[in-house]
Formats: structure tokens, C-alpha cells, sequence
């Protein structure tokens, strides 16, 4: 009976998963278009999953060797029991080797349900709860169906007696494992992951983020560009719809694993954020219906059942309702620290933005100061309304090289909206005084200067974004230099990723772009700078997300402090997994309430260390961390260390290099009478 | 702020005929003198649209040029679909064409700012526009708080916070200051795609303008005045205290005729009215 029944159930859940598949294709097809190469993508599945995707999960061993024995157990064990079951093709060698992977299956099974007795908050509970089990029963079961046809029992045992019984409830068992594991992989179970993370590897947003076989930089960061010149579009997402088919299939991907939710710092400061429901709401919205059947941490301070979508229905309402509230949109920092976590390379920050646009762009409902601030840059360049024309006060006695007067430079210094801030001006000083010290050819735009659109974007702002960015890249195409540092990392990362885009044949916007401690690095390494030893307390190290996660330079930093002889106390969230100080993504304009502030937990990070001094190199970050009342670590710039350290030539010495100069003789003398 | 949110919902009996126009002008930065919506007019076209059915439109009556679309785009950038625009040349004075055409929309309410960010600025055009259609004019409106039977309640701003709640008689003119409630975020997306109604009306030229000399104002240095007092309380008094017009008095409870007597007696004393 067994070998009859067995191929009606594996075709039958076969054809029902493939039924599936089409309705889910469809699903995501509602999304805009987006052009994938088809063929070349799934070829790349094997290495992206193998390489890129294995390289995030492996970051929790447990979970990855689970992964590997389930998933490669089942795969195989799938395969084979389609041959062996399915085809009847009656090899004891495949029979073995079907026994083995539904072994390897079942030990990760087993380990799958200890992670989950009991789930830490950050996973889901609810269908996943029954997943080990599913897991189980498919596992089992084609381990025992497979022992006569390996020879281990005689055939023609479950046909008789205490076999029939025997084979009806293996047979049941099999239908639960094939339900789960076929069936549900198509229909919107949990296994759904592995059908739909296949095919976004393979057709990912955003391709170069990948590895490739020989080498080089893999890290794709910067916003995608809104096309505006269209009279007609509508600007950004307002319906699970407006987003382009392969990001819908991207949120169908989420294994709601909860990495995201524990590295997020709006979800830890009880802010109404929560990245993975954030996706899962987005899956909510495309297929339609309500959130009631969410079974993970919500929103802070927002119960699940209350928000529902439609495909074609809207993610924020005007009057708040519909799928998702506008403060959990406004509550994130841009830290990417969710899609750095995320073991399959969904991309929340791009969804955020883009929902973010359509409520800046058409809704005309940016909250808090984003009004305010975002009326400042299109009417004075600078978020804070300050005339544009005392971009340069501060700098009143520094006599700064201007672009306008030398036309070229080695290195153009890009001062950033820092230099309004009284405690970034300090930052700035410290770094000029470094560059003169290390003899840089350097110069300043001044005036021409304009906010470099990072605050806009990130509120959605896309035309003032495109507007500031044109006209800065308007202005550094008259002027010839070497290469752009800054000290702020926000507009480093825009003018590094981001301007390209904005570049036209005539005025391309690719520069070479440095974060001051990259550049101070190398300074030091070129033997440029002479330092004191340290004699300070001990040290630790903030890495500012648009420095670390959005540009990878997590090495640079900790050597310039290295070279000033400082021993770095890293925090426990340091790196990649660094913690954000609350200031990115206009996340402080907008302002959205939680239980506690970022960068209270932060500096509290910093205390565990028990370091008296945070380096930090963003003038965001700055500001953030020195906003928490003390008794707390003092803050300062890395280029503030340096200048601190510095050894300066005396005049003697100077003199003894450049003798004729200084002795020019005086025109004037002072005559007594 | 000076209002409180009893303006946010504003009832009048009957909803589908109150029409509404917001007379809107090319604004202009103070610091960095770049074109924009004009802040006093944004309000007036904030607290329009906080009319519960009221139907709104926009007029502007002005030259053409890229600069000046870009401004008048930003009204339309709050929510409303077309501005009617009449076309005036440079040198022209708009009051004949903007009182032509309310004169033919009809209007129950004209809203505008006090004063202007561009031109003469003098903030004459509404009682030169109310003179010319006969109508009433109310200046610093704050809020509008009923709408029935021909006639409108509203609150006028008075200086330092004060309120006086008025009844006036529709149709009106009614400017608005800084004290009315701030104006909603301009999107880029309904401004781009918002219209601009082009009506062809004949420039009257403003030949007095055309003999006057125009120059920036000069910022006039300002004697400090300095109050000798021991006690902080004092000095903080005076550092606060508005400075007050000597002199003048108060008329309550006085027929029109006699306050427009007092006024007249004024006029005269200053030198005004000969």
C-alpha cells in the first residue's frame, strides 16, 4: 500500500507547491517593475547562499551548523526520496545515502527545537513553534519508509498485520512532513524562507552587495535615486504595491529570525519600531489582511490587530489607521544595523525611505522640526537656517584657503553644516590645525559650501536632495583637487555613494573621498605627523554607522589611535555590530518619543567598559553622546586627539630649514625718539 | 502659541457655499532673498483650508517669470489644486485687476497677509481692494470661529497675546499676521503637479510708482534705553515692556460716530487730514 501511496502524496504535495509558487509569484509581481538578469541571478544563488549569506549566519555558530545539517538534510533527503519514492527507482546505495541526510535532518531538527525550548523574545513563536516538530515528522518518517528499500528491513513489512497500522500512521506522518515542508514552502508557511530567499538571492535589489569570486569590494549602501522628472509619477511608496516587485519578494524572504530586533536601537529605546514586523507588515500589506496573525515582539507601545493592508491599500493613512503608523517609519535611525544582521539581505532602510518619501513628497507631513528643517535647506543650504554667508565666521582668524582664490588643491576640505555647531567648529580647528601641521595643500569651498543633502534624504526629501547635490556638484567641477576629506561621516558617504548617481557625461560626480581618520592614517603612516605618547585614562572607540557599516572603515580609526598610543577598551557592541548614538537618518528632527533616549544607552555601553574617554568621528555622534548628563565619559574627535598630541616644529627649527625667508629684512622700524 | 485648538474645527451652518479666496503673493527670504511662499499668506491659505467645506481658491495676480511659478507652487504644494494667476506686468498696480476679479468669482471671504515680502510692501492692497468693493476689512485675524447667516465670528489678535472676538458682516477681506496659525508643510509632488489657471487681465500701470525712487532700507542704529534701577525686577520690566505710545485714550462703549469723531479729531491733530 506504502509504495502506492507514497508517490501520489510526494507528486500531489509537488503540484500543490508548484501551484503555490505561481500564486506567490503573482503576489509579488503586483510591485513595480524592476529589470533582473533572470538566467545569470539564479546562477549566482549557490554562491550568494554558499558565500554571502552563510558568512552573516555564521555569526551565531549554533543556529549555522543547525542550519547546514537541516537544510542540507532536507534537500538532498528531498531530492533522493523524489527519486527513490517517487520514480520507485529501488537503489539500496541512494537509500543509504537518504537515510543519511534524513539523520543529518533530524539532529538539526532536534537542535532547531532546543533553540526554541524556550524561544528568546527575538524569534517568532506561533507556525514557527511547530516547525522542529514538521521538521521531525518529514524526517522520520522518510527514514523508517526508507529502511526496507536500504535492505535494513525486510520489503513488503508494512503490508501485513501490525504493518498495515504501521504504514497508515507513517503515512500520516509523511503527509504532515510533506504538507510543511513542500506544501507550506509555497502557501506561506514558515519554510516559505527558503522558496522565497532562493529566488531574492537570485534576484536581489541590489546585485552588488554580493561577493564575486575574485574579490574586491562588495557593499552596496547608498539610496537609490527617485526619478522626478516624471510630471506624473506618484513619489515614493503609498501602497505595498509601489514597491518594485523584487523588494516585495525580498520582505517574503524574512525567516523572522529577530536579529534585527535585537541590534535595532529605536526598538531597544522603546520606540515604536520593530524592523522584523516592519517586514512582516509589508508581507501582511502585499498578500492582504490584518497583522492579528504576527506572532513576534511588536511595536513597542502598539498592540498586534489593530493595522491591516490591502496590495493596493495604503501603509500610512493620513489620519493614522491602515498598515503601519507613521512614527514607526520616522523612528528609524538609518543605522543599518538591521540589514547588516539580517541573514537574508533584506534591505530595510530602503523600504523605510521610500515610504518615507511618498509621506514628505505627497503627503507634506514630515513631523516634528522636518518641516521646518527641510524649508532651512531649500531656502539657506543648511539645515539650521543660518545665513549661507557666515559659513566662514567661525573660521575668522584661521585665514582658511578658499577654492575660489586657488582653483586646485591636493585635498578640498569639506567642512559639512558642522561648522554652525560651536562644539564641531572645535573638531574642525583640531583637524586644520593637524593638516597645517602635516604641510597638506588644502582649501576650503567656504560660501560655496551647501549641505551635502544627507538630512533631506533621509527624510524623504528627495528634491531637495537632488537640488543640493546638483548644485555642489556643480560647484567642485570648477575646481581641480585630489581627493575630498571631511570629518563628517554623513556627507562623506553621500558624496562617496551617493552623488554618483547625480553625475551627468559633462560633470561626473565620482570622487575620491576621505573620512578624516582615513586621512589622518595615512598621514601618520607617510610619517607626516609627530605625536606625544598618550597620557590620558583609558580610551574607547564609537564607530559612527555611516563611517562603519555604510563604508566599512572600521580599521583606520583604531589605528590612528594606536599610533597616538592608546589602547582601545572596545565596548561590547563595537565593529559592525557598533550601536548607534541616535543621531542619523533625521532621527533627531523628527523626534519620535520612546522609554529611553539612544544615546543614553550608548554612553551606558561606554560605562561598562569603564573608559574615561569616547573617540568618536562623526560631529552627529558628538553631539548625541555629549547630550547625556554627566557623570558620564568625556567626548572627543579623533582629530582632536591628534591635534592634542601633536609635536609642532618650533620656529628654531622651522628657521634652520628656511633660513632666508625669516630673514627678510623689516621695511619699518620702530624709532624712539 | 498664541491659538489654541478650538480653531481647528470651525463650524458654519450651511457647508457647500461658503467660497473662499486667499489672495497669495511671491514671498521672499529675509536672510538669503531667495523666492518663496509668501509666511503671512501660507497662513491665510492654512487657516482657509482649515474651514470645515469650505471651497478655496488661490489668486495672484503678478508678472511671470520661473522664479516667481516656483513660489506660487509652493501654495499648491499644501494641498490645493490650481491657482488662478492673472497676468500683470512688472509696473503694474494689481487692485483694479484683483478687485475685478473677486468682483466677478464672488466670494463670501477674501483671505490674505498683512503685508507683502515683495514689492511696496505697504500692506495697503487689502484696504485699497475693500475700498474698492465696498466691503469690510478686518486686519490680524486669528481665527475663524463661525460661519452663519451672512455674517462670520472671529477672533482678532490684538498685540501681546490678546484676543477680541468680532462679528463681521460677509462678504469681507481679512488679512492675517504671524499671530494666525502657522502654515502646513508644502509637498513637492501636489506642487509640481498642481495648476497654474492663467487669466489675461489688462496691466494698469502704476504711474506713481514709476516716479518714485526705490532704495534698501537702511538699518537705523537705535538708542538704547537705559534704566537705571537697583532691583532686577524693574529691569527685566523694562527690558520687557512693548514700548507703549504716550498719551492717546481708550473709547469703550462709544457709538461709531463718535469713535470715527475721535479718530478724525486725530487725524487732524497729527497732521494726517487737513
Amino acid at each position: 500500500m506504502l509504495d502506492a501511496l507514497l508517490p501520489i502524496l510526494l507528486f500531489s504535495a509537488l503540484l500543490l507547491a508548484a501551484i503555490g509558487a505561481v500564486r506567490r509569484v503573482r503576489l509579488w509581481r503586483q510591485g513595480r517593475p524592476s529589470r533582473v538578469p533572470v538566467f545569470k541571478g539564479l546562477m549566482q544563488v549557490p554562491r550568494r547562499y554558499l558565500v554571502d549569506l552563510h558568512h552573516v549566519v555564521e555569526r551565531d555558530k549554533y543556529i549555522s551548523h543547525t542550519h547546514v545539517a537541516t537544510a542540507g538534510g532536507f534537500v538532498l533527503a528531498a531530492l533522493l526520496a523524489i527519486i527513490v519514492h517517487g520514480f520507485g527507482l529501488d537503489s539500496a546505495i541512494l537509500a543509504w545515502v537518504l537515510l543519511a541526510a534524513t539523520t543529518s535532518m533530524l539532529v538539526g531538527s532536534i537542535l532547531v527545537a532546543k533553540r526554541r525550548s524556550p524561544p528568546p523574545s527575538r524569534l517568532s513563536k506561533g507556525p514557527w513553534m511547530r516547525l522542529p516538530k514538521s521538521l521531525m515528522a518529514f524526517s522520520v518518517g522518510m527514514f523508517v519508509v526508507t529502511l526496507p528499500t536500504a535492505g535494513i528491513l525486510p520489503e513488503g513489512v508494512f503490508q501485513s498485520g501490525v504493518g498495515w497500522f504501521t504504514a497508515l500512521a507513517l503515512a500520516a506522518v509523511i503527509m504532515w512532513g510533506l504538507g510543511e515542508m513542500f506544501f507550506g514552502m509555497t502557501w506561506g508557511g514558515p519554510m516559505k524562507h527558503a522558496f522565497a530567499g532562493a529566488l531574492h538571492l537570485a534576484f536581489h535589489r541590489r546585485p552588488e552587495r554580493f561577493s564575486k569570486r575574485n574579490g574586491g569590494e562588495h557593499r552596496s549602501t547608498g539610496l537609490k535615486p527617485l526619478a522626478l522628472n516624471d510630471d506624473h509619477a506618484k513619489l515614493g511608496v503609498e501602497i505595498p504595491a509601489d514597491f518594485t516587485w523584487n523588494q516585495l519578494l525580498g520582505f517574503d524572504a524574512c525567516v523572522q529570525c529577530g536579529r534585527c530586533e535585537a541590534v535595532c536601537p529605536a526598538f531597544a529605546a522603546g520606540q515604536p519600531l520593530n524592523p522584523k514586523k516592519l517586514i512582516q507588515d509589508m508581507v501582511v500589506g502585499m498578500a492582504g489582511g490584518s497583522d492579528a496573525n504576527y506572532a513576534g515582539s511588536p511595536y513597542p507601545g502598539k498592540p498586534v490587530g489593530e493595522h491591516d493592508g490591502s496590495p493596493h491599500g495604503p501603509i500610512v493613512g493620513r489620519d493614522g489607521g491602515a498598515l503601519v503608523d507613521a512614527e514607526t517609519l520616522w523612528s528609524c535611525t538609518t543605522c543599518r544595523a538591521c540589514v547588516e544582521e539580517c541573514p537574508m539581505m533584506i534591505e530595510h532602510v530602503d523600504a523605510i525611505v521610500d515610504m518615507r518619501r511618498f509621506l514628505t513628497l505627497e503627503h507634506g507631513n514630515t513631523p516634528n522640526k522636518g518641516a521646518e528643517v527641510l524649508d532651512n535647506l531649500i531656502a539657506t543650504d543648511n539645515p539650521g537656517g543660518f545665513d549661507p554667508d557666515s559659513r566662514l565666521h567661525w573660521a575668522a582668524d584661521l585665514n582658511l584657503p578658499l577654492m575660489a582664490d586657488k582653483r586646485e588643491a591636493d585635498v578640498l576640505l569639506w567642512l559639512g553644516d558642522g561648522v554652525f555647531d560651536m562644539r564641531n567648529q572645535r573638531t574642525l580647528r583640531a583637524f586644520i590645525s593637524v593638516l597645517r601641521a602635516a604641510g597638506v595643500d588644502f582649501a576650503v569651498l567656504g560660501n560655496e559650501e551647501r549641505d551635502s543633502g544627507d538630512v533631506a534624504r533621509r527624510l524623504g526629501d528627495e528634491a531637495t536632495f537632488q537640488t543640493l547635490a546638483r548644485r555642489n556638484i556643480n560647484t567642485l567641477s570648477q575646481y581641480r583637487f585630489a581627493r575630498i576629506v571631511t570629518c563628517d561621516p554623513h556627507s562623506f558617504h553621500v558624496l562617496k555613494n551617493e552623488y554618483a548617481d547625480l553625475g551627468t557625461a559633462d560633470m561626473p560626480a565620482r570622487y575620491d573621498v576621505f573620512h578624516h581618520s582615513t586621512y589622518l592614517n595615512q598621514l601618520l603612516e607617510d610619517d607626516k605627523l609627530m605625536l606625544k605618547a598618550w597620557k590620558g585614562g583609558s580610551v574607547t572607540y564609537h564607530d559612527p554607522c555611516y563611517l562603519g557599516r555604510y563604508n566599512g572603515e572600521y580599521e583606520a580609526p583604531r589605528s590612528v589611535l594606536k599610533a597616538l598610543g592608546i589602547e582601545i577598551k572596545e565596548m561590547a557592541r563595537s565593529g559592525y555590530r557598533s550601536r548607534c548614538c541616535g543621531g542619523g537618518g533625521g532621527a533627531p528632527i523628527t523626534d519620535i518619543p520612546g522609554k529611553q533616549r539612544i544615546p543614553d544607552m550608548r554612553m551606558e555601553d561606554v560605562r561598562e567598559t569603564g573608559a574615561d574617554l569616547v573617540a568618536v568621528g562623526c560631529p552627529q555622534c558628538t553631539a548625541m553622546l555629549e547630550g547625556v548628563v554627566e557623570p558620564r565619559a568625556d567626548i572627543k574627535d579623533i582629530a582632536e586627539l591628534v591635534a592634542d598630541a601633536l609635536i609642532i616644529k618650533t620656529p628654531d627649527e622651522k628657521a634652520a630649514q628656511s633660513k632666508p625667508a625669516s630673514a627678510a629684512p623689516r621695511t619699518v622700524e620702530e624709532v624712539t625718539p | 502659541m498664541p491659538h489654541d485648538a478650538s480653531n481647528t474645527s470651525v463650524s458654519h451652518s450651511n457647508a457647500s457655499s461658503l467660497n473662499v479666496t486667499v489672495l497669495v503673493s511671491v514671498g521672499r527670504h529675509p536672510l538669503t532673498a531667495r523666492t518663496r511662499r509668501a509666511d503671512q499668506d501660507a497662513r491665510a491659505v492654512e487657516m482657509a483650508l482649515m474651514l470645515t467645506g469650505a471651497s478655496v481658491s488661490l489668486l495672484h495676480a503678478g508678472q511671470q517669470d520661473s522664479d516667481h511659478e516656483e513660489a506660487i507652487r509652493g501654495y499648491l504644494g499644501m494641498g490645493i489644486d490650481s491657482v488662478g494667476l492673472i497676468e500683470q506686468s512688472p509696473q503694474a498696480d494689481v487692485v483694479p485687476a484683483l478687485a475685478k476679479a473677486l468682483r466677478e468669482s464672488t466670494p463670501q471671504l477674501v483671505l490674505t497677509g498683512t503685508r507683502a515680502e515683495t514689492g511696496e510692501a505697504s500692506g495697503v492692497t487689502p484696504y485699497l481692494l475693500a475700498e474698492a468693493l465696498g466691503w469690510p476689512i478686518i486686519t490680524g485675524l486669528a481665527a475663524v470661529e463661525k460661519i452663519e447667516q451672512g455674517t462670520a465670528v472671529v477672533l482678532q489678535a490684538l498685540p501681546r497675546g490678546k484676543r477680541r472676538r468680532l462679528r463681521i458682516r460677509l462678504p469681507a477681506i481679512a488679512t492675517v499676521d504671524s499671530s494666525a496659525p502657522p502654515a502646513r508643510q508644502s509637498a513637492f509632488g501636489p506642487a509640481k503637479r498642481g495648476e497654474l489657471a492663467h487669466q489675461q487681465a489688462p496691466s494698469e500701470i502704476d504711474e506713481d510708482l514709476a516716479t518714485w525712487h526705490i532704495q534698501p532700507a537702511r538699518k537705523r542704529p537705535k538708542r538704547l534705553k537705559i534704566v537705571k534701577s537697583s532691583s532686577a525686577r524693574d529691569r527685566f520690566k523694562a527690558a520687557a515692556a512693548k514700548a507703549g505710545g504716550g498719551g492717546g485714550q481708550t473709547l469703550n462703549d462709544v457709538t461709531p460716530e463718535q469713535g470715527a469723531e475721535a479718530i478724525f479729531k486725530l487725524l487732524k491733530e497729527e497732521g494726517v487730514l487737513r
